[in-house]
């Protein structure tokens, strides 16, 4: 047993903090959400030259082959700075392709980032519904995934899908729709006919999100898997935990600096125990989070049929402490924390809208659930 | 990244696996058909257990050899505890004795102490307790008010009372914290001792608690003669001797945690089997908050186990761990009798007894609130609250409380 990080993977994440620390994505994120869209760094660039948008990729196929932890640990990074990177888009949608022979081809230029996907996002059933859904544009009733009907060797895929990471300016399309009622990967080209992609900023300007409408649209199907379509699915979960617990992580830090420093009734307020209390119930949940990251970590590889839960413990865990961290940090610091100048409403966007993306936290924690009781029904 | 047994590790698990298949016929039964009902038969038949599994190696993994251990390291005995379950016998009954105790006077107690007591509390046939806590010092440990007097020959008089003491009504001796100087700060005049139980003026009382049940005693000693060589680690040390006990206790809880049956599996299978809760939302959802964390401190005991295995020692935040258990548990009591109704509380059953018990551990091994305070300082840095209690006197701090009051 050893859950520990390799030599390799201190050194992935040294290097990713190294590259993000060159941006100023504070200051950037404030101004895009007065309305300089423009102001935000384009990333991609950094991400190509860091090796990211590869990392899922066999090395065959010019990628480094690296596993789920590994692009865990740069998402953390991602978080820690709240980067705009496409990565949680990009990643899943390699990992699918990495799978099927049939996406082999459009590997290479994934690999150096010279072109990028976007996962198209679809649950897979659950204990108590049996059916592929997608997150609605609004409301509580989950939507139905995309439908393909053969064509030749292809498929023409038909659905929509709402709140999708990194769907803007994504060169691929790459999820799962079903033919004849059953699931398949399927790779779509961004300008293909049929295929709408509408750009939206929901609350935190550094998401870039985007409602996607396919209509008959021409697609590869994907010879992946089921257990890879879902398989999907549960590593973009574990993305989002990833870059929700390197979030909490400057939260954290940032709110404990301040309680250091600031000073009333002649004591820093970290020596009151209210304060102390509610900033270690955050490194509670944020050390939950962790560990429960390791487990996904070895889940995808090690014991897939657990991925599931892994994945969606942490998602679940993780989102809870993100909005902790957030309100922590605001409630430490007072008033102060509540401004427009300060950094900690861009956590708390960050955590409203990450809570609610991909299913949310919610559908995870019930995911949770019904796995577990899945399994006791094994037992 | 690796949950798999290394191909040593996976020799010790075969090993231990075909000891425990050769010898399980011999271990007490203490559930189902034929389980030994009579406790003093219990222990009795638990202690005989114990001695065996100590021959087979199964006791005192990390012991070092020269005391009978196996000289292996926390890794190897997590898999002697996963063997054991799977086997489904008992393990050892003198957990806090092989696991803290034992450990302590290794570290800290002179040649004559190790011989004469270490062997004995390996194989069950002395069992120990650990004499810290009291009514007046839990959290604060370091305010024990036990007393033990030098006498003009070298020996010592013992007088005071102990508390939450597990064991007690069955051991032959228990590691006492006593103050020996009450005219210097609290940490600095407290002092070590082995006491044996059976000794003149020691009595032992169950303490009831919520379930009806006595889990715990009470242990009161009244003017009680100890020689000079019971004590461990030098008079005037007991503050970091018992510190080495103490971080014993947090590996032991870091390895064992799920041994407590707080698990996620165990909650679900009890939802499982009501079907309308297993569909209904807020059931579903209150149930995957607690598993979650459940199940990430199945993770956090790894973790501690793969930086154990590289020799670093647990800090206080192995604490965090602690809390989450402990509330976790009481959520899911509380689901399950939601869920069930009053028939969750009937007396005889394992949600009653788990929902009356978990209250009161919500203290064992320092309270919630202590347990926060103490990871916030040393764990996240912040500022410590004044205390009143620093550089005095033991003597002189009755008063000074009083005066701040």
């Amino acid at each position: 047993m050893n859950l520990s990080l390799s030599d390799e993977q201190v050194f992935l994440r040294e290097a990713a903090r190294g590259t993000l620390s060159r941006f100023r994505t504070f200051e950037a994120i404030r101004e895009a959400l007065d309305g300089d869209a423009g102001a935000l760094p384009d990333l991609w660039p950094a991400a190509k030259q860091a090796g990211w948008p590869g990392l899922l990729i066999a090395e065959e196929h010019g990628g480094a082959g690296l596993d789920a932890f590994d692009a865990m640990l740069v998402l953390g990074e991602c978080g820690r700075v709240l980067a705009p990177v496409a990565l949680l888009g990009h990643l899943p949608a390699t990992a699918i392709l990495n799978d099927s022979p049939a996406g082999a081809s459009l590997l290479q230029a994934l690999a150096t980032g010279e072109r990028r996907a976007a996962y198209l996002p679809v649950s897979p059933p659950d204990d108590v519904s049996q059916k592929w859904t997608v997150d609605p544009a609004s409301g509580l009733q989950r939507g139905p995934a995309p439908t393909a009907t053969a064509d030749g060797d292809g498929a023409r895929v038909s659905g929509q899908l709402a709140f999708v990471p990194d769907a803007p300016g994504a060169d691929l399309l790459v999820g799962v729709a079903l033919l004849d009622g059953k699931p398949v990967g399927v790779a779509i080209e961004a300008d293909a006919s049929g295929v709408t992609v509408e750009a939206t900023t929901r609350y935190d300007a550094s998401r870039s999100l985007g409602h996607v409408t396919l209509q008959d649209a021409p697609a590869i199907v994907l010879d992946a898997p089921d257990q890879w379509l879902a398989s999907a699915w549960y590593l973009a979960q574990s993305l989002v935990a990833a870059e929700s617990l390197g979030s909490v992580e400057t939260a954290l830090d940032v709110s404990v600096e301040y309680a250091k420093e600031r000073h009333t009734f002649g004591r820093a307020i970290g020596s009151y125990q209210a304060v102390k209390h509610s900033l270690t119930e955050v490194l509670r949940q944020l050390d939950n989070g962790r560990s429960l990251l390791y487990y996904a970590g070895w889940a995808r590889g090690g014991g897939p049929a657990e991925f599931p839960l892994a994945a969606s413990a942490a998602r679940s865990v993780a989102g809870r402490a993100l909005d902790q961290a957030a309100r922590t940090m605001i409630s430490v610091h007072g008033g102060t924390g509540a401004t427009w100048e300060h950094d900690a409403p861009l956590y708390f966007r960050r955590a409203q809208l990450s809570r609610r993306l991909l299913g949310g936290t919610a559908g995870a924690t019930d995911r949770v659930a019904g796995e577990l009781l899945a399994q006791a029904d094994a037992a | 990244m690796d949950l798999d047994d290394t191909q040593e590790q996976a020799a010790y698990r075969a090993q231990a696996r075909a000891w425990l298949d050769e010898h399980k016929s011999q271990a007490p039964v203490l559930d189902g058909a034929g389980a030994l009902q009579d406790e003093s038969e219990i222990i009795a038949a638990r202690r005989a257990w114990q001695g065996k599994l100590a021959e087979g190696g199964l006791a005192g993994v990390t012991w070092p050899k020269d005391f009978g251990g196996q000289g292996l390291g926390p890794i190897e005995q997590v898999i002697c505890n996963q063997e054991i379950a799977k086997a489904k016998v008992p393990g050892i009954l003198d957990a806090i004795g092989v696991g803290m105790l034992g450990p302590t006077i290794i570290a800290h107690g002179t040649d004559e102490q190790k011989s004469r007591y270490l062997g004995p509390m390996l194989h069950g046939d002395e069992v120990w307790c650990q004499l810290f806590s009291e009514p007046a010092a839990g959290s604060d440990l370091a305010a024990v008010q036990a007393r033990a007097r030098l006498q003009e020959d070298g020996s010592w008089r013992l007088s005071g009372q102990k508390v939450w003491t597990t064991n007690a009504q069955f051991a032959s001796y228990g590691l006492l914290l006593a103050r020996t100087d009450s005219d210097v700060p609290k940490h600095k005049g407290l002092t070590m001792f082995i006491v044996p139980i059976d000794a003149q003026g020691v009595t032992v009382r169950g303490l009831r608690q919520i379930s009806g049940e006595a889990e715990f005693n009470e242990v009161f000693f009244d003017d009680v003669a100890l020689d000079a060589d019971a004590v461990v680690g030098g008079v005037g040390n007991g503050w970091g001797t018992a510190m080495t006990t103490l971080m014993f206790e947090r590996v032991t809880i870091g390895l064992g945690s799920e041994g407590m049956g707080y698990n996620s599996n165990r909650f679900a299978q009890a939802i499982a089997a009501d079907a309308d809760a297993r569909r209904d939302p807020e059931v579903r959802h209150t149930l995957g908050e607690i598993a979650s964390e459940l199940l990430a401190v199945r993770f956090t005991g790894y973790r501690t186990l793969s930086a154990l295995q590289k020799g670093q020692v647990p800090g206080p935040e192995s604490g965090l761990a602690k809390i989450t258990i402990v509330n976790g548990a009481i959520k899911a009591g509380d689901l399950i009798t939601d869920v069930l109704g009053p028939d969750a509380l009937s007396e005889d059953g394992e949600w009653a007894y788990m929902i009356s018990f978990l209250p009161g551990l919500k203290s064992a091994g320092g309270t919630e609130e202590i347990l926060r305070n103490t990871i916030g300082e040393r764990v996240l840095g912040l500022p410590p609250a004044p205390r009143l209690d620093k550089g005095i006197p033991f003597s002189e701090l009755r008063s000074k409380e009083t005066a701040a009051a």
